[in-house]
């Protein structure tokens, strides 16, 4: 399969490629690992005639601590965040979801940015920045910052506009001592979730201090079950208030039904997923 | 369109040629450069066929512009033997231990476990089984595979390769 001819450009700093795509218009995209694009493009539903490659921008890459936030470059590719100290240190939840992404080759390549940007919702890391308030930086006339919580409109529909490229990623580091976990169903490596959840909490003296939920691929877009997060917060999670909160959970989900499954088991699977999530990420608390 | 320069090391060999911005790595390698080694297997970026190594990363060569390999070091099949001709420990290993049937994977298989052996000199069965996720062999149910890839971690090593008890 050959992708639809178009023009090549390797802009060397932000500013470059943010005039490059005001300039180029509508048909420009911008391309970081390109494993969401370019199978686009091999199958023509996505035909740019022009190509903005990130991959020589150096300021675009790189982890780095930002008083309680980590910042993450929008070209960091997710075997580079396997990789990360300071992730696994902070916060660890970005690395097993990393894993959990495609293959080691498309993890090889495959960027945050790209991830996080493309508003397909079957992507992963999505939900797991809903669940964590992270804040998505972007560049296009002017530089401005979105709630990844407000972000995602709909499938492939995000708040960012024509001329503007996210740049980094944002992420309040989580208490030290927090639980979390990401648990995603899936028919085999590489696939997509039938459904995934993103739990950070934190415990204390045996009950839930607080909780965030991220649902994966059950929507059009990620999901902040905001709801069941507060029906565990200040319980013991025992089996009853998880119940519940699974339910809650549920409730909000509206996937569709394809090769993965019914609708209704979807739902269900939300549901497992989260259920499993809570009680890993309790294990995983500290006291 | 208009062609783009494109300069790269492949096999420890600069070449530098004319290239369409939308010719993926795959077909440069294989239609240009003539190295047929890497083969498109099912060209969605799922089966691992066509993986190259590039800058110390596996990479599926079918995902990616060769425009957007410009600069870079690339390693195929064909760069593995030794430069007096033996094979490479992979190589020997796939041999050995009937590592393939077709052999259509072996290419793609031989260059993902290459990086892998490198980033890991001494992985367990599960890590390699884990490594190697990003390649589909349809033939061998994987067996020999993960036994070619540990005979070459021992080689590579220098230790005698002992097979786990079944």
């Amino acid at each position: 399969m050959i992708p639809g001819a178009f023009a090549y450009h390797r802009p060397s700093s932000i500013e470059e490629a943010v005039r490059l795509l005001s300039k180029l218009g509508e048909d420009a995209r911008v391309i970081a690992g390109g494993h969401s694009l370019i199978p686009m493009m091999k199958l023509r539903l996505a035909s740019p005639t022009n190509l903005i490659d990130l991959g020589n921008i150096a300021n675009l890459k790189g982890i780095r601590e930002d008083g309680a936030e980590i910042v993450i470059g929008a070209t960091t590719t997710q075997h580079e965040m396997i990789r990360s100290d300071l992730l696994a240190r902070k916060i660890p939840i970005l690395r097993e979801t990393s894993l959990l992404i495609a293959d080691p080759q498309v993890r090889y390549v495959g960027t945050l940015g790209g991830n996080i940007a493309n508003g397909d919702p079957g992507n992963d890391m999505p939900a797991v920045m809903i669940c964590l308030g992270a804040t998505y930086e972007a560049k296009g006339k002017n530089e401005r910052r979105m709630a990844a919580r407000e972000f995602y409109q709909g499938a492939y529909f995000t708040a960012l506009e024509p001329g503007e490229i996210v740049t980094a990623i944002r992420i309040p580091v989580p208490s030290a001592g927090h639980g979390y976990a990401y648990e995603k169903l899936k028919r085999k490596v590489g696939d997509y979730a039938t459904a995934a959840a993103a739990v950070v909490l934190t415990i204390s003296g045996g009950r839930v201090t607080s909780c965030s939920i991220g649902l994966t691929n059950v929507a059009e877009t990620p999901l902040w079950a905001e709801e069941a997060a507060k029906i565990v917060t200040g319980s013991t999670l025992d089996a009853a208030t998880v119940k519940k909160a699974v339910a809650s959970a549920e409730a909000v989900t509206s996937p569709a039904s394809d090769g993965r499954g019914p609708a209704q088991y979807r739902t269900k699977m939300a549901g497992v997923m989260l259920a499993r999530a809570l009680a890993r990420a309790r294990e995983r608390a500290g006291a | 369109m208009a062609k783009s320069q494109v300069s790269m090391t492949v096999n420890g060999k600069k070449v530098e040629q004319l290239v369409e911005p939308r010719t993926l790595l795959i077909h440069f390698l294989r239609e240009q450069l003539m190295l047929t080694g890497q083969h498109i297997g099912c060209d969605t970026s799922h089966c691992g066929a066509c993986t190259v190594d590039l800058d110390g990363k596996s990479v599926k060569s079918c995902t990616i512009f060769a425009v957007q390999a410009n600069g870079a070091e690339i390693r195929t099949i064909e760069g593995m033997a030794n430069s007096d001709g033996t094979l490479h420990a992979l190589q020997e290993g796939f041999r050995e231990m009937h590592g393939l049937q077709c052999g259509f994977c072996t290419p793609g298989m031989i260059m993902r476990a290459y990086r892998l052996l490198q980033e890991n000199p001494s992985p367990s069965e599960e890590e390699i089984r884990f490594g190697i996720s990003g390649n589909l062999c349809r033939c061998t149910g994987y067996q020999n595979i993960v036994k070619a890839i540990q005979f070459a971690a021992a080689k590579l090593k220098g230790v005698p390769y002992q097979e786990a008890a079944e």
